[in-house]
């Protein structure tokens, strides 16, 4: 390992070449402000565009102030992170970020969680001595996200997880100087863009640029309509992600007292989407079994291998990038749209409550379902299967405002009939899950017999191609 | 004296026996650049002068960073606010100090260069900046909302002929009696000026 020697603050330090001042000062307790970088521990993905130059610190025989996140550590270099100068420009080249920034932190969705609030808190700005116009950019509300462009930064970690990341390359800087702005090409919306939903730029922007389309006042709207009755499902990761909000450990389980505070809201019905899941996986079990069997009979038409098509942000990748291999995915409906369809159908014929009368509600971890429930195919004369999707932040949001002590609720279970489900969609949330418990089914379908313990690990995992032999 | 273009600086008299070379024009706080030169006199104003090449800047730079990106638009917006004598006591210390800061920490050589128009006018010409924040003057007579075209009663015989091609009607005035501009009107065409036959009418 080749090491390079340094200073920083007075303080000697060794680390190994091509660390950044930034990671270096941190090994020694050193956090130098930063905005724009961003690393993506899990992916081991980096974002440094090197533009907000909040991080700028003074190295000894360099002319101008360097960007820490950028700069590389250099053998006997001698760098200096909190003189008059450097604190001077910091605070200065903040000031300038926030005198383009409407100050509107009261109302806005990310107060509380928003980098830049916290960024300019953590350098003391209390006052900005560069006040002048400020840039203004058209909105852009989809289905699941809005772009409030008028409080981008410029950090281009939406860019760079769009394009590097997920590879739908949808967003891109346009423009020049004061007008630049990061966007879809020709300034479109993302409804009119390639956009899948994938929701990936709204988890990492720092500000309240990006941000989910809010339902929970339409949700509120119909919890109070004495005409509707109305149905929630929750899908299997908000169990594990809702206790978080409350102050508890991350990845708690929470399920009973999240039927309670959803009971407590004024849901009608509580169901777990789960159920739904086992449909799917038994949908695409069989259509596996019939592309299968017609495969083996001899049919060339037939199309494999066969792809699952549960995540609306996958299939819409697919739909704007293999137009072509429309064909390939199941046709099987996502466990959403198909608990939505049987909802709509089936209780509502059991309930003997009308199809328009009934409001179908589902808690999702994910973006894309927001704009999957909006999709025409899913609606029967314009009334939608799923009349909206909220996150589970978003659910959190409700409980609070409801002055609902979540910590202290008691445990009750889902509501029958549709709250069973099998052990098969509990692999559901894991990469690859679906497919392992659709080929299960396949299995069980075909044999008549109970697949015992077979080694799906492959299929479940992320390392390139998946196989299962037995 | 401007030499190397918008990033460039400007000289004065005391510079006059500079060699034109990259290191000595460096030195002497402007640079060679485009290799071009500009020579200016007392009746240029050397704030316009600043903020001429800020507007180059504003439209050339890329907004990849934030320095350069908002500080050069803060920068043309305060010269801007100079010139219409809008800028108060504190204006120049924060003029400099946003100058600094943007050389200091943009990402790269326009960021960097592009306050040295503002730097180099505001070393060489601290009188004129000065001039027009404190006493709300243009000395080069440029910035035309300072400027005030003023009729000197002692000169003025009356004759008419500035009121006649006033464009906007802001001289009153019976015959053979002093004319008065009313200064809220006037829209500093020079016209009046041109006109008057006995030197009357001067520009303050
Ligand atoms: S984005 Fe951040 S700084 Fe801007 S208004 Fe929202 S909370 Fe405030
Ligand atoms: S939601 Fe996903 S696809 Fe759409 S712009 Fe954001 S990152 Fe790109
Ligand atoms: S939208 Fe958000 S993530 Fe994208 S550049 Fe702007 S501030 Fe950064
Ligand atoms: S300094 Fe360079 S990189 Fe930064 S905005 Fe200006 S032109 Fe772009
Ligand atoms: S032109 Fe001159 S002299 Fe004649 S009225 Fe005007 S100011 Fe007076
Ligand atoms: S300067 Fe022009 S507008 Fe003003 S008073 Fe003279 S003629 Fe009229
Ligand atoms: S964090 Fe280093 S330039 Fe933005």
């Amino acid at each position: 390992m080749d090491i390079v020697k340094l200073t920083i603050d007075d303080k000697t330090l060794v680390v190994e070449k091509g660390t950044t001042l930034l990671e270096a000062a941190k090994t020694i307790g050193i956090n130098i402000p930063s905005l724009c970088y961003m690393k993506l521990e899990d992916l081991n993905f980096e974002n440094k565009p090197g533009g907000c130059r909040v991080c700028v610190v003074e190295v000894e025989g360099r002319r101008n102030l360097a960007p820490a996140c950028k700069t590389v550590c250099e053998e006997g270099m001698k760098v200096q992170t909190h003189t008059v100068r450097v604190v001077n420009a910091r605070r200065t080249v903040m000031e300038l970020i926030l005198s383009d920034h409407p100050a509107e932190c009261l109302t806005c969705a990310k107060s509380g969680e928003c980098d830049l609030q916290t960024v300019a808190q953590k350098l003391g700005i209390r006052e900005i001595h560069y006040q002048g116009e400020q840039s203004h950019y058209k909105g852009d509300k989809s289905p699941a996200i809005i772009r409030d462009m008028d409080k981008c930064i410029m950090c281009r970690r939406c860019e760079t997880v769009c394009n590097e990341v997920q590879t739908v390359g949808v967003l891109s800087a346009i423009n020049r100087g004061f007008e630049a702005v990061v966007a879809p090409a020709f300034e479109m919306d993302l409804d009119h863009s390639t956009c899948t939903y994938c929701g990936q730029c709204v988890a990492v922007c720092p500000t309240g640029a990006l941000t989910e389309r809010d339902y929970t006042w339409k949700v509120i709207e119909a919890l109070v309509d004495p005409t509707k009755t109305v149905v929630v499902q929750t899908a299997p990761a908000v169990r594990a992600a809702l206790g978080e909000s409350f102050g508890m450990e991350p990845g708690t389980l929470v399920t009973g007292k999240m039927v309670t505070a959803l009971r407590k809201l004024g849901f009608d019905y509580v169901f777990d989407t789960d159920f739904a899941a086992d449909l799917t996986i038994m949908e695409e079990g069989a259509e596996i079994l019939d592309r299968l069997s017609k495969h083996l009979s001899g049919d060339k038409e037939v199309k494999l291998p066969i792809l699952t098509s549960c995540c609306p942000g996958w299939v819409s990748f697919l739909e704007h990038n293999f137009a072509d291999m429309k064909d390939v995915p199941s046709t099987a409906k996502s466990p959403q749209q198909m608990f939505g369809a049987i909802a709509k159908s089936y209780l509502a014929k059991k309930l003997g409550v009308k199809r328009e009368d009934m409001v179908v509600v589902s808690v999702m971890p994910c973006l894309a379902k927001k704009y999957e429930c909006t999709r025409e195919e899913f609606s029967v004369n314009g009334d939608p299967d799923v009349n909206m999707s909220i996150s589970t932040r978003e659910l959190a949001q409700l409980i609070r405002n409801a002055n609902i002590d979540f910590k202290q609720l008691t445990d009750e279970e889902f509501d029958n009939p549709m709250g069973e489900s099998t052990g098969a969609s509990v692999i559901f949330g894991t990469t690859g899950g679906v497919i392992e418990a659709a080929v299960r089914t396949a299995y069980e379908l075909y044999t008549k017999k109970e697949l015992k313990k077979v080694d799906f690990e492959e299929l479940r995992g992320m390392d390139g191609i998946r196989q299962a032999t037995g | 004296m401007q030499t190397g273009g918008p990033s460039g600086g400007c000289l004065t008299e005391k510079h006059l026996d500079t060699p034109i070379d990259y290191e000595h024009l460096l030195a002497s706080g402007s640079m060679m650049g485009s290799g071009g030169m500009i020579v200016m006199d007392e009746d240029d104003c050397m704030v316009s002068m600043a903020k001429f090449y800020l507007e180059f800047t504003v439209e050339e730079s890329c907004g990849k960073c934030a320095p350069c990106r908002i500080g050069n638009k803060r920068l043309h917006e305060m010269l801007d606010k100079i010139t219409l004598g809008k800028a108060d006591e504190g204006e120049l210390t924060r003029l400099r100090n946003l100058a600094n800061v943007i050389k200091d920490t943009s990402l790269c050589g326009l960021g960097q260069t592009s306050p040295n128009p503002v730097l180099s006018t505001m070393d060489n010409f601290p009188e004129e900046y000065g001039i027009h924040v404190h006493d709300g003057k243009c000395p080069a007579g440029q910035c035309k909302a300072l400027m005030h075209y003023i009729i000197d009663s002692h000169l003025c015989v009356g004759c008419t002929l500035c009121s006649r091609v006033c464009p906007v009607d802001a001289i009153s005035g019976d015959k053979k009696t002093p004319h008065i501009i009313d200064s809220s009107i006037c829209i500093k065409c020079g016209a009046c000026m041109d006109k008057c036959k006995f030197g009357a009418i001067s520009v303050q």
